[in-house]
């Protein structure tokens, strides 16, 4: 507890700050479901610690008038809940940090709302949080939110948990209600890894055993929450585990000076250490360790330093620096688990960006192994990840890169996805091991190449994507480029949608996932076609940005063309070649693109043609011009 | 993860570094405000920690409403010779020709016009993709929910309700065109640290923090320091010699001084350790309603 009060004295002051200087951090998180009284609880702890100013209070009387939940009294809740929004539902939406201290530790909080969005936010405050502090109330005991909670803080690493009993009070202090509790909190507790674990009795209400001692619990031998949060040994087990260092900044003022910034991760390292760079694997000696404060002679995990190397060394942002004789794994392929965060669900095969340290790369999910449901934790089969799904999953990267498992190392072994269009964070992941496969399975080396194959038929490959609507008269376009380019000697094939579904692909449906993996089969069969040299002609909806890109990347710079047949919706509903429309708008077809399935338009194509006002020849034409001023042809 | 090998401070102060070295890694154009206040003097001495040797490889702006007090200015100018940094100093021009105070047109619209309208402008005049700012989340309930990567859309708003989820360090710093980010490195900071930090690392600070025999009238309650002649008095108004300090600053007609005799760095804290009021009672703008930082905040003021 603090001592604030007796700081009129100059001696208490002096020791006071004295003892600040070696005062350690606990970061925790709050998790429980609605009405458990977690704002309660932390407002409680704010309150009892004194961090609440008196203009705060005279605030919060005024608005426990306006949105208080308990009568007469100050709402303590109410200090927490920070935007109108909540304020006004009396619900808590996103995670809010909260900060107190007393003489032993300074904490911070994560306070983490309870209802549905709780994977996503549970997730996010846990990941950088020591110990969880699961709520429940004593009425109702341990409930299947209980053991969800549990779930993540245990898969996000949390190795600490303690079980507030809360509302004590209303089950009059019953010592056996609470021992029924604990009995069954343990035995749960026991299937996960946690440390330490224990429960405590107390009501966050009117303040029993949260900071102090009470006799309503005299039955109680265990600490005060706040005495448990104060002493919990949490020492890490990083100072253990290999030294990591993730590049962030190439330091270089001028040219005598070449540092490597970054936060050490893992392990320690001290001047004439010997390191590895991760990615290629060269190695050399630790020459300073350099800080504002001056020179180092050793580092430990969580200090940002600046390193110096003996030998110069080909290292850039993204690159870890390793202990030589336990270096991370470095591969293009690994499992994870992933926790999906975006309303976009996920699909196998659809791309996005990961960022792991200071490394963003090209990633694609090439399978989901199995979701897991956090009430029952059992495995379930699935084709697509939704909000707050948990599974998983193999994926699969543009490049190698290094990692280490999660249990092992909390920064080298987490990531995020990005989706590469609204550039949101569409998931966290959390590595569990590499797939030997991409080791294993060498690419075989050809002596001849795809250049050397374009030259022998006088042409250089490239895609041509045209993307539009049903009708919009891609094929059409195909069909008369095609005959052109035939008629000047040039190797050419086109896929078309209508055929590729009849054969390659007549396992696939219209769903959301079966369009992106229509795509991928395309793209791939694609760049083995400009690998053989032929100028490839692709005639498919393709309705997303997503996988348009994805079959960008797959060919080189420059080879790919995006056609957009921007032929307005309501032409191509009016020509209606196949009468798709008319059964489409009879309800005879669901996920028609246009209708009730989104159609993407691009934003940058190589080309757009309008066939308003042209004939396809016309088109035909101004594509091939563009094809001899490109030199393909 | 950090270890209990560090004291809090430091562990504050390498988070700060890190998000500090990641906005200068992902950005293309990023800026640093300085506010020349003390959350902006700790945060210009975690920049030069994070990339000593080199200076920062950003620039500092400073949003100027003509309304700060003549020792900040005198010591913004010190500071950048000192540390040989480049500042951008940006005043809305047109709100000094319709001569926009604090007086005839209220503290709301003023600050609107002043500073958010302000720094808007300067945002978009240099086209910088990130802004780094000293907002702690302790200091207001709105706060405590902000990203360490503040998304910001290309009208500068933010949206509470649609954040990006931020886990472990890992910061999503991708924008498109005209979007932003704001970067708050001290998000986990609270005052109190603040001046731990300053004291421990004998940081400069503007001397207004430190009590001294200063001019002041009391207005509604608060003191209001004198610092220039365009100051109106109202007819019972007298100007007294009182011994006062800051716990924040800002505009002068603004900011409110307290009775203080805490004249060294270590009194301050000690007088911080047993204060009974949060530090937003010495800003005028905070007032109005509860709620009223977080619809400044909407419509993008930092």
């Amino acid at each position: 507890m603090n001592k604030r009060e007796d700081f009129s004295k100059e001696t208490a002051f002096a020791e006071y700050i004295s003892g600040q200087e070696n005062k350690g951090l606990l970061r925790f998180l709050t998790c429980g479901s609605v009405d458990d009284g977690k704002s309660t609880l932390i407002g409680r702890l704010l309150y009892d610690t004194k961090l609440i100013f008196e203009d705060q209070l005279s605030a919060l009387a005024k608005d426990s008038k306006k949105h208080g939940t308990v009568g007469e009294d100050i709402d303590l809740a109410l200090l927490v809940d920070g935007l109108e929004a909540e304020r006004e539902q009396g619900i808590t939406i996103d995670v809010a940090y909260r900060f107190f201290a007393t003489d032993k530790r300074k904490f911070i909080v994560a306070d983490t709302p309870g209802h549905e969005q709780y994977t996503r936010n549970m997730a996010t405050g846990a990941s950088t949080a020591d110990l969880a502090v699961l709520l429940v109330d004593a009425r109702k005991g341990i409930i299947t939110q209980t053991r969800r909670h549990a779930f993540i803080a245990s898969l996000l690493g949390v190795r600490h948990v303690v079980l507030a009993v809360n509302k004590i009070d209303l089950v009059d202090y019953s010592q056996d209600r609470f021992n029924e509790i604990r009995k069954d909190f343990e035995q749960f507790a026991a299937s996960f890894a946690f440390e330490t674990s224990i429960a405590i009795p107390l009501s966050a209400r009117f303040g029993d055993n949260v900071c102090g001692k009470s006799d309503n619990l005299n039955w109680f031998g265990g600490p005060t929450l706040l005495g448990h949060l104060e002493d919990v040994e949490t020492a890490h087990v990083n100072a253990e585990t290999p030294f990591r260092l993730p590049v962030q900044w190439v330091n270089r003022p001028d040219h005598t000076f070449r540092g490597y910034s970054g936060t050490v991760s893992g392990g320690t390292v001290r001047v004439g250490d010997k390191v590895v760079v991760s990615s290629s694997g060269k190695t050399s000696i630790v020459d300073r360790l350099v800080t504002y404060d001056g020179d180092l002679e050793e580092a430990i995990p969580g200090q940002a330093i600046t390193l110096t190397l003996k030998d110069e060394v080909d290292i850039s942002r993204g690159d870890v620096l390793a202990t030589s004789c336990n270096r991370p794994e470095v591969s293009d392929q690994f499992a994870s688990h992933l926790i999906w965060m975006s309303e976009n669900s996920l699909y196998p095969g659809r791309p996005y960006l990961l960022k792991i340290g200071g490394k963003t790369v090209n990633a694609t999910v090439t399978e989901i192994k199995h979701k897991i449901d956090v009430s029952s934790l059992e495995h379930l089969a699935g084709k697509q990840l939704d909000l707050n799904e948990i599974a998983f999953c193999n994926i699969s990267l543009s490049q190698p890169i290094a990692f280490d498992p999660y249990e092992v190392n909390r920064e080298t072994g987490s990531f995020i996805l990005i989706d590469r269009m609204t550039n949101e964070t569409a998931a966290a992941g959390l590595v569990w091991f590499g797939l030997r496969r991409a080791i294993n399975v060498h690419r075989q080396a050809l002596d001849i190449n795809k250049a050397a194959r374009g030259e022998l038929l006088n042409q250089k490959p490239a895609v041509l994507w045209f993307t539009g609507l049903s009708g919009s008269g891609k094929s059409t376009i195909a069909n008369a480029l095609e005959k052109k380019l035939y008629d000047l000697g040039k190797k050419t094939y086109v896929l078309d949608g209508d055929n590729i579904r009849h054969g390659l692909n007549r396992d696939l449906g219209f769903t959301e996932a079966d369009r992106v993996e229509n795509i991928r089969r395309v793209a791939e069969t694609t760049k083995l076609f400009v690998d053989a040299g032929l100028i490839t002609l692709v005639s498919f909806i393709s309705p997303f940005h997503s996988e348009r890109d994805m079959a960008r990347e797959l060919v080189e710079d420059g080879e790919f063309y995006e056609v957009h047949v921007d032929t307005p919706f309501e032409t191509c509903a009016e020509r209606d070649p196949k009468g798709l429309y008319a059964k489409a708008k009879a309800g005879e077809i669901k996920n028609f693109t246009g209708l009730d399935s989104p159609y993407e338009a691009p934003a940058n194509p190589e080309m757009r043609v309008s066939t308003q006002d042209k004939t396809p020849e016309q088109l035909a034409d101004e594509i091939l011009h563009r094809l001899q001023s490109d030199g393909v042809i | 993860m950090g270890t209990d090998q560090l004291s809090h401070l430091k562990r504050l102060e390498n988070e700060s570094i890190q998000i500090i070295r990641e906005v200068a890694a992902e950005f293309r154009n990023p800026v640093m405000l300085y506010s020349i206040g003390k959350d902006s003097a700790v945060m210009l001495h975690l920049a030069l920690k994070a990339f000593y040797p080199a200076k920062p490889p950003f620039p500092l702006l400073h949003v100027d409403t003509t309304w700060k007090f003549k020792e900040m200015i005198s010591f913004r100018n010190e500071t950048i010779k000192k540390h040989g940094l480049e500042l951008i100093v940006h005043t809305n021009q047109v709100g000094v020709e319709r001569n926009i105070n604090p007086f005839d047109h209220g503290s709301s619209n003023y600050t609107h016009i002043m500073k958010t309208e302000a720094l808007k402008e300067a945002l978009d005049k240099y086209g910088f993709d990130a802004a780094f700012g000293g907002a702690r989340r302790d200091e207001e309930k709105s706060r405590a929910k902000e990203r360490v990567f503040s998304f910001r859309n290309s009208s500068h708003a933010w949206d509470p309700k649609n954040q990006r989820p931020e886990l472990w360090s890992l910061y999503n710093a991708r924008v498109s065109q005209g979007e932003s980010i704001r970067a708050f490195p001290l998000s986990n900071w609270t005052e109190l640290d603040i001046w731990q930090y300053i004291l421990a690392e004998e940081i400069d600070i503007v001397p207004l923090y430190l009590a001294a025999k200063r001019p002041v009238v009391e207005r509604g309650g608060t003191l209001i320091m004198v610092d220039d002649e365009r100051l109106p008095l109202q007819p019972d108004e007298q100007v007294q010699e009182k011994l006062v300090r800051f716990r924040t600053l800002g505009c002068y007609p603004l900011t409110g001084a307290i009775e203080s005799s805490a004249d060294s760095l270590p009194e301050v804290v000690r007088e911080m350790l047993i204060a009974r009021t949060s530090e937003r009672q010495g800003r005028l703008i905070d007032h109005d309603d509860s709620a009223s930082m977080e619809k400044k905040k909407r419509e993008g003021y930092f």
